[in-house]
């Protein structure tokens, strides 16, 4: 079930400020991904404060630090705008659902992909480096 | 940024977090750990390999992401035979 959405506009609006897209239902989906061109990095957002609440730090540091950036930016929450998620998630191939998680697209594959495991337990510092590793090899 | 508001101070250090959990009867399990009471452990989206050297297996769910065969899972008590964090 969704929570408020007085709770979790500023887990949205830690993305939007960097310039993050928000993808709200099916059609802001398939606008975005269905003929996608280019790298598109998409955040699966999520209230989960051990791992979200350092992976949206990460995606900033990320974006602050990088020479090599994705064309576009988009994110989607899980667990409040539902059809939206599963339709993203569809466009992820084999990848299997987590969230927070992030997957880097390329001509509308997936070219990488960071799962929630990826990002439990360490800080946003360490998930920048990921994101930027992943940077450096896709989007240049 | 916001501070990530929805933590649980009320849980143990691995709650939320995913792990590998070995099982006495060889079974292999993956997934978060909820918490752990007297009927065992608690674990959500779990993805289980029920014998054999799990090491490809979890290779691939490190490539791909563990699938949520299991919403969630008991591990008995007498069945649980370690964990460690799994990425």
């Amino acid at each position: 079930m969704p929570y408020p959405e007085l709770m979790v506009r500023p887990m949205r609006e830690d993305l939007t400020r960097l310039g993050v897209k928000e993808l709200k239902t099916v059609e802001d989906v398939d606008a975005a991904l269905g003929d996608q061109q280019g790298t598109a990095l998409v955040f699966v957002n999520s209230v989960c404060g051990c791992a979200a609440g350092a992976a949206r730090p990460g995606l900033m540091m990320a974006l602050e630090q990088g020479a090599a950036k994705p064309d576009a930016l988009y994110t989607v929450f899980a667990g409040q705008d539902l059809d939206a998620t599963s339709r993203a998630r569809s466009y992820f191939g084999e990848y299997q659902p987590s969230s927070p998680s992030v997957a880097l697209m390329k001509d509308g594959e997936v070219v990488a992909f960071m799962h929630r495991h990826q990002i439990e337990g360490r800080g946003p510092d360490q998930i920048a480096q990921g994101l930027l590793a992943m940077f450096e090899a896709h989007c240049r | 940024m916001s501070d990530g508001i929805l933590k649980h101070h009320d849980r143990d250090e691995l709650h939320g977090i995913t792990v590998v959990v070995s099982g006495k009867s060889g079974r292999t399990y993956v997934g978060r750990w909820h918490e752990r009471q007297a009927r065992g452990v608690v674990m959500r989206d779990v993805a289980v390999l029920e014998s054999g050297d799990p090491a490809d297996w979890l290779a691939k769910l490190a490539r791909f992401g563990v699938p949520p065969e299991h919403r969630m899972l008991v591990v008995p008590e007498d069945e649980f035979g370690g964990v460690r964090r799994f990425g």
